[in-house]
């Protein structure tokens, strides 16, 4: 009988698994991150891309989604511009907490190549940015990569402690 | 392309004097070298008063006073057959004459025909529309009051149609600087936060020259990341950690050790 004993504290052993609640909540967080469709310039081919068959998002947990209320991150593909800049950011208050921005490329990260009057020189001018993801455009791997980047970043937040207050609020 | 120069001696001597170059106008041939051209010529110059006429590069290109626009649009469409109106915008020439120079580019699909009207008004003049005779223009027209603040008289929607409603001055104009004004350069800040925002977030970075020691270190090494805000030297670059998975990892997830991936060597 003492043979076959079962010892459940070992891995496997037991259906159970002991954790903390950061890590739980963190793990469930950062494994379903759900983007925003937005794709604003070439950016957005590459950002399609992430999405379809062969980079394949669906792995990461991350699936597009067409509405802000359903989203968890926004990924800022492509140049913002001025007179968009306002409803870029009625998108992201639109999203529910906890939310993430990631910012792909060089036109949503400092402007890029537009240097001119009508482009906002840089994403974090209206939103805070999480990642910011150089390339022009980035190729899909790195915006896996970026994704990544977000979910280690993710995994180190605390859900009790108060969230660090980002710049622009 | 400008025409080549033999260089060879450009060492000996004490200065190269190319640097301003000027660019040659086009030459312009007679009317009465194109008989299609001629004879719409002829048709026009017994209604209307022409300032200037001549071709270039197949175009005919004739001077009208500003305020018969419309009426000159209408007989060469009618009469003439100039179909479609193709394009049409303003010329920034307030510095030299203080005013604008008004195009109407014209295609004749029967006659295979370019043909290209010009007027001119002053800088606070108005403009007819040709809306009545040709509905391409009300878009073209209200992107002519957009860019260079021309006004159109009899526009059904005078309204700007690519920048904001709430722009100030006109971006075509060579007096708008390229990266902007003061208005421009705060637009958004002040349209989303309030002006009372500006000190927070601070002036745009314009300069396309500027240099980040650093710039490499946290955007290019993947591995070598380093979180907005923090504080980046030599000591901070070395404590990032290169891994994606972090030493404490995430529940149900196999720990990647990076000697077990197989790196493939060529394309299947």
């Amino acid at each position: 009988m003492a043979q076959h004993k079962v010892n459940y504290f070992q891995d496997g052993g037991a259906p159970i698994a002991l954790t903390s609640i950061d890590k739980f909540v963190n793990w469930g967080r950062s494994n379903s991150l759900w983007p925003l469709t937005y794709g604003l310039a070439c950016c957005a081919i590459e950002m399609m891309a992430s999405g379809a068959s062969r980079y394949d998002f669906d792995r990461f947990g991350t699936i597009f989604r067409a509405s802000p209320r359903q989203a968890d991150v926004i990924i800022i593909a492509g140049t913002l511009t001025k007179k968009h800049a306002e409803f870029m950011r009625r998108l992201y208050d639109q999203m529910p907490d906890p939310k993430w921005v990631i910012s792909m490329g060089s036109c949503a990260n400092t402007g890029g190549m537009f240097n001119t009057y009508a482009t906002v020189q840089g994403a974090d001018r209206i939103v805070p940015v999480d990642i910011y993801l150089p390339g022009c455009a980035p190729r899909p791997e790195t915006l896996q990569y970026a994704l990544m980047m977000l979910q280690k970043k993710i995994r180190r937040e605390s859900i009790f402690r108060s969230h660090k207050r980002k710049r622009l609020l | 392309m400008r025409k080549y120069k033999n260089k060879e001696d450009v060492q000996k001597k004490s200065y190269f004097n190319d640097r301003f170059y000027i660019t040659p106008s086009i030459p312009r041939q007679k009317v009465q070298d194109d008989e299609v051209f001629f004879d719409d010529l002829e048709k026009l110059k017994e209604n209307f008063t022409l300032l200037d006429s001549y071709i270039e590069i197949r175009h005919l290109v004739i001077y009208i006073n500003a305020s018969s626009n419309v009426e000159v649009l209408k007989y060469l469409r009618d009469v003439c057959s100039y179909d479609m109106l193709m394009e049409l915008s303003a010329i920034d020439y307030i510095k030299t004459k203080q005013g604008f120079e008004i195009f109407y580019e014209m295609l004749s699909m029967s006659k295979r025909k370019r043909l290209r009207v010009k007027c001119f008004i002053k800088q606070k003049e108005e403009l007819e529309s040709v809306i009545s005779v040709f509905k391409m223009a009300n878009w073209s027209e209200r992107e002519m009051f957009d860019m260079y603040g021309v006004k159109i008289i009899n526009h059904p929607f005078m309204k700007r149609i690519l920048m904001p409603d709430d722009w100030y001055d006109y971006p075509l104009l060579k007096t708008y600087p390229l990266q902007g004004d003061e208005a421009a350069s705060w637009y958004e800040v002040d349209k989303i936060f309030g002006k009372e925002a500006r000190d927070t977030i601070g002036p745009e970075i314009r300069d396309s020259a500027a240099i980040d020691r650093y710039d490499t270190s946290r955007f290019s090494r993947l591995g070598h990341e380093v979180e907005f805000g923090v504080e980046v030297n030599d000591k901070s670059l070395k404590q990032v950690s290169t891994s994606y998975q972090e030493d404490d990892k995430p529940m149900f997830i196999k720990k990647l050790n990076p000697k077990d991936s197989i790196t493939i060597k060529g394309k299947r």
